[in-house]
């Protein structure tokens, strides 16, 4: 049986991945649900654009604090995902610290005193993240609208990242002691631990054999940790982790002011506008008839999967809202909200779908059922959500979608604008006034 | 005005076309407010000799609030109205004292069929006065505050915060930048069709707001570069009951000024 660690290791990795990849196939499949939108252009601009602002976290540090503590958790993250090789090797072949063999004496030390001290700056990063999402009162992190799991979620992630950083460094300072009592050989550096948990550890003064079952279950814990921190992801906003890069990728590289034109509104209007179109010809022979579109989204099968991409990417950090003319105004309108009820309503989609094997109408819809229309009528457009989101989503192209929807399919506009749309359309301008009288100020 | 505005049409009949065609947009052909607006630019271009036309009754709006409000339908059928116009009498340079059109010019014509290159107001300052064509002396300015307000058209949406900030410059006036601008500038609450409507239901309104940041600089002008913004700052102004005080003036209406026109 010796070696049953290894079997149960193998089994929790895959496991472990399996689960996770799962996950991402749902995840995929959701997405799919929305319309195709080509963002295949500009491949050079787009790898640079995630680049910068993906992993090159430009835009986050335009909130220094949040930004620093962000880059810290970040770049800890990642690279301390480099002891993951590591941790998969051991576990598979039973060995210790692999990478010690493959890099060398000198080159083991720098990489593990580097993991220690990334490994405390996650830490130093959470706590500080810990303390001011729930004790400092920064009102975009404090609002109503996050209570219940958005919050839990958020002190969650916290909470286990700071426990696999305990478990890493409870691991490294029994090692390290183990290894200067000669039990282990003499493997890497660890500064922090040495100067933190080591001293603490030689006031109980363990035995050798208690030092090695807590650098056993350490070893474990974080291992396990890290699988359910990954198959977690699922549940929660941390998804950004992963979803940051294609959507910063997929991001919209045009200027702000740009919306976009609906093509099939213009094959209409070109249409009405010739003089020599025949409006009752039959189409001719062979030509594409194209089943009648719907204007604008009412549901998340309208939305395009780009979008829904967006939705999932949101972490929530509320960026968007805060800069909101009208949340700042006490108006209902919040576009953190706005992407965060598409993806909530997804994913009630995606159940529907693992539930029926496909979707069976649950007589609910995003519009109404989860985003209303004194959201919807309450934006300026002004595009201060999209230009403060750290990872380039869009919450006002989904708003304008659902305009579109209550305008063209349902003429659920509020009054007055129906009023302005058809003062343009009859007089040329949002004003009653005659279009004969343009040039009277030049008069004056 | 004390010199002839000329059309388009006028131009065509003399069998001559203009150095660019100043779009005036529907609150600058009908707003009492905007219409000063729209004369002083025309009053700067007369001064320095540009060779300007505009389309008078063949112009109409550009259909941005009713995009903006979900109206794809009559928003195209004005776009391609405008650029059958304009097309027809070769237009190649526009500008327009209004952001919104501006933006729905330049960013939105194009994939209907309407090529054109469109400047802003406070671009076509700035190049004149890189040229050397427009000189301006700011003596009545001179040390009055003043502080900017960032239209979202001009500026989130296309990326044109220097221009304006530039012209003010030549003021030598005291600029002042508001906390929220550039960028991060907060909306005057107009954009996106809402000039057209009641506000939601909230705490304030958003021209307050603004109004309230802006005034907390207690600056002599609130200068700006959109008719919009002009208007939802000029009725914040009034409430707060600083209008005796504090003036709120597009750049353009500045420069005349400076200039005694």
């Amino acid at each position: 049986m010796q070696y049953l660690d290894n079997i149960i290791f193998l089994i929790l990795l895959v496991a472990g991945f399996g689960l996770f990849g799962k996950s991402l196939l749902k995840i995929y499949r959701n997405i799919r649900l929305g319309k195709e939108i080509n963002r295949s252009d500009r491949k050079a601009e787009r790898w640079e654009t995630m680049a910068r602002v993906a992993m090159g976290q430009s835009r986050m540090v335009k909130r220094p604090v949040a930004g620093i503590l962000h880059l810290f958790v970040y770049v800890g993250f990642v690279i301390i995902n480099i002891e993951l090789i590591e941790i998969i090797v051991d576990g598979i072949f039973g060995t210790h610290r692999f990478l010690a063999t493959i890099f060398g004496h000198t080159f083991y030390n720098i990489f593990t005193a580097t993991l220690e001290v990334l490994a405390i700056l996650v830490i130093i990063g959470v706590v500080l993240f810990f303390i001011r999402r729930n004790f400092y009162g920064v009102k975009r992190l404090t609002m109503k609208e996050l209570f219940g799991w958005p919050k839990n979620d958020a002190n969650w992630i916290l909470i286990i990242e700071f426990a696999l950083m305990v478990f890493f460094f409870t691991m490294n300072s029994s090692d390290l002691i183990l290894q200067q009592r000669g039990v282990l050989a003499e493997h890497g550096s660890f500064p922090i631990s040495q100067m933190t948990l080591v001293p603490f550890f030689d006031i109980f003064n363990f035995d050798s054999g208690f030092l090695v079952f807590v650098e056993r279950a350490a070893w474990w814990l974080h291992f396990v940790g890290i699988l359910f921190f990954m198959n977690y992801l699922y549940y929660s906003k941390h998804l950004h982790i992963i979803l940051a890069f294609p959507s910063t990728w997929y991001a919209n590289l045009n200027l702000y002011g740009k919306f976009n034109n609906l093509d099939s509104v213009t094959a209409e209007i070109k249409l009405m506008m010739d003089p020599n179109a025949d409006p009752y010809a039959a189409p001719a022979e062979g030509a594409v008839t194209e089943a009648p579109s719907k204007f604008g989204a009412e549901d998340v099968f309208d939305l395009n999967q780009v979008q829904l991409l967006n939705a999932y990417s949101c972490t929530e950090c509320g960026r968007c809202t805060s800069v909101c003319p009208a949340n700042i105004t006490g108006k209902k309108l919040s576009p953190r909200l706005i992407l965060m009820k598409t993806r909530d309503r997804l994913e009630e989609v995606g159940r529907n779908i693992d539930k029926n094997g496909k979707f069976e109408d649950d007589g609910k819809k995003l519009l109404n059922d989860y985003i209303t229309k004194e959201e919807l009528w309450a934006c300026t457009t002004c595009n201060a959500c999209t230009e403060a989101c750290p990872v380039l989503l869009d919450p006002l192209s989904i708003i304008f979608e659902m305009r579109r929807f209550l305008v063209m399919e349902q003429s659920a506009a509020p009054q007055e604008l129906n009023l302005m749309m058809t003062n343009v359309e009859n007089n040329a301008a949002p004003w009653q006034y005659n279009q004969a009288d343009r040039l009277n100020w030049a008069k004056d | 005005m004390d010199f002839t505005i000329k059309t388009m049409a006028d131009y065509a009949a003399e069998g001559k076309s203009p150095e660019v065609l100043f779009w005036v947009g529907c609150a600058g052909s009908f707003d009492d407010r905007a219409k000063k607006i729209t004369k002083a630019f025309c009053k700067i271009l007369n001064k320095i000799g540009v060779d300007f036309a505009v389309l008078g009754q063949e112009e109409s709006c550009t259909g941005d609030p009713a995009k903006r409000a979900g109206n794809e339908f009559v928003f195209q059928m004005m776009a391609m109205t405008n650029i059958e116009v304009l097309n027809a009498y070769e237009v190649k340079k526009i500008v327009t004292a209004c952001p919104h059109c501006f933006n729905t010019l330049k960013n939105e014509y194009p994939s209907l069929g309407g090529n054109y290159e469109v400047i802003h107001h406070t671009q076509f300052l700035k190049q004149l006065m890189e040229d050397g064509r427009l000189k301006i002396e700011g003596g009545a300015f001179k040390g009055k505050k003043i502080t900017f307000h960032d239209p979202c058209y001009l500026g989130r949406a296309n990326g044109e915060y220097e221009a304006p900030r530039m012209l003010l410059e030549k003021l030598d006036a005291e600029l002042v930048e508001m906390k929220r601008c550039k960028a991060n500038g907060l909306c005057c609450g107009a954009g996106g069709a809402q000039m057209f409507k009641e506000p939601e239901k909230g705490d304030k309104d958003v021209n307050i707001e603004r109004t309230e940041e802006a005034l907390s600089f207690e600056p002599k002008i609130i200068a700006t570069g959109c008719p919009f913004c002009n208007t939802m700052l000029t009725d914040g102004v009034k409430h707060f009951n600083k209008n005796t005080e504090v003036e709120v003036k597009d750049i353009v209406e500045l420069l005349a000024e400076a200039e005694d026109l």
